[in-house]
């Protein structure tokens, strides 16, 4: 046995637990013990999760595993949080490589560059109505969440009106305190309203994704509530934090603050800095051994559970030298903070575009941005899977 | 320098058209990876080309 849990409080907010720092130091992989007793492992080093998360004989499928803190426990009990059809991040190959097939070319390069002047629209509109309310504000509610969420419900054809609908729910479904129950109602709520949806665009059809999946023929409706879900989902809970969380670490480290908002040159660089050194998926993920596998000299045993640290791993020495320090000049790329293999996440490159849009276009308009309460009057995401800020409240 | 893509195995994360648009873009409909040099990687894009095979996550691109 080890006595090693996986730990979730923070001493400092932009860094892992110390205990996760420590392990670090001690080496790339550790055993870890499982909510439910099940020993397994965590890793902390660059290259062991590389190669996890490469392995297809790792598998992502929820059936086979075990929950790696107590208050998830209950929701992984069998029968309880059935993962829907479609939502395709927890399957494994061949059934994965259908599902995301069907969605990778939505989501290139060349699509996402194609929705900058929109981005730009809605940025502005955000920052025009923070500017007549004056401040302080909370930056969250004004800025960091509208963009991300109006992009992915204008992307999916998801109407913004009805946020009220899944936002909430969303907030639910992240909260690791969330009871079984509570999550499996907010769960059933989102999917109810999305699958009435699917419905109505099945026979008034819009130039949207959604409505492009209906009309590609491939997907029954509860696969398509599925993708759906998980889209608007991932949409929600990823940029949002980055542009909240992102803002907090510049506003307390003002230099780089100042090389981001003043030189256009260091923008795409200092977004992969920011999505290192931040690494808002601070809980995972996690994979499930589907036969023995050799990592760096250490057997994992089929069935064992393996748990990627990604903060731990975004800030390992070896291969982010002083790591521990947010430099939006380093060279970031490389960073495994949209994870690496197959699930590696499908909307980065709209997460990045977002990014390389909001953060400059905020510190331009208000160069006197600041904060409105003390760094430590900041409530942070602790108690959510993935981190952030809850609100962040700024004037100028 | 050789490139070889692998359209099964890629997934169309859209690293190594980020990283080399010279070099590599993704299909209209899948997104998955397309060659755009035909011949030669130019000499001064050959880091880039290796950086993007680095960062590519499914392996689906070769270099050598």
């Amino acid at each position: 046995m080890t006595d090693l849990t996986l730990p979730i409080a923070r001493q400092r907010p932009l860094d892992p637990p110390d205990e996760i720092i420590e392990l670090g130091r001690q080496g790339s992989m550790h055993r870890m013990t499982y909510a439910d007793g099940h020993l397994g492992w965590l890793v902390t080093g660059y290259a062991a999760a590389r190669a996890v998360l490469a392995d297809p004989r790792f598998s992502n499928r929820p059936d086979d595993m075990h929950p790696p803190i107590a208050s998830r426990a209950d929701l992984l009990k069998k029968g309880e949080f059935r993962v829907p059809p479609g939502f395709f991040l927890r399957t494994d190959p061949p059934e994965h490589t259908r599902y995301r097939k069907l969605l990778t070319g939505q989501f290139t390069v060349r699509r996402m560059k194609m929705l900058e002047p929109r981005i730009a629209e809605i940025t502005d509109a955000c920052l025009d109505v923070m500017e007549a309310a004056g401040g302080p504000v909370d930056l969250v509610q004004a800025f960091a969440l509208p963009i991300p969420s109006l992009v992915i419900c204008e992307l999916l054809g998801v109407p913004y009106e009805d946020r009220a609908r899944f936002q909430e729910d969303a907030r639910v479904l992240v909260n690791l305190e969330t009871k079984a129950d509570d999550a499996v109602a907010a769960l059933g709520r989102t999917m109810a309203y999305l699958h009435e949806l699917i419905q109505r665009k099945r026979k008034e059809p819009h130039d949207d994704l959604l409505s492009g999946l209906i009309e590609g023929g491939e997907l029954n409706d509860e696969e398509l509530t599925g993708v759906g879900f998980l889209l608007l989902i991932a949409g929600h809970e990823t940029t949002a934090n980055m542009l909240g969380l992102g803002t907090y670490a510049l506003l307390t480290n003002p230099g780089q603050l100042a090389a981001l908002r003043d030189d256009p040159a260091v923008v795409d660089n200092g977004v992969e800095e920011l999505l290192r050194y931040l690494t808002i998926i601070h809980l995972g993920p996690f994979r499930v051994a589907l036969e023995d596998v050799e990592i760096e000299g250490n057997l994992i045993k089929a069935g064992e559970m393996v748990g990627v640290h990604l903060p731990a791993v975004n800030r390992d020495p070896s291969r982010f030298p002083e790591g521990d320090t947010l430099d939006v000049t380093r060279p970031a790329t490389g960073h495994m903070t949209f994870g690496h293999g197959i699930h590696q996440c499908l909307g980065q490159q709209l997460a990045r575009i977002e990014m390389r849009i909001a953060y400059p276009a905020l510190l331009r308009r208000f160069p006197g941005l600041r904060l409105a309460v003390t760094p430590e009057e900041v409530p942070m995401r602790s108690d959510m899977s993935i981190y952030g800020v809850h609100s962040l409240p700024v004037t100028w | 320098m050789e490139i070889k893509a692998d359209t099964t195995v890629c997934i169309g994360a859209g690293m190594c058209a980020l990283t080399v648009p010279q070099v590599f873009d993704q299909s209209e409909d899948e997104g998955t990876v397309v060659l755009l040099l035909q011949g030669e990687v130019p000499e001064e894009l050959e880091d880039s080309v290796r950086r993007a095979v680095t960062l590519c996550p499914s392996g689906a691109i070769s270099a050598s």
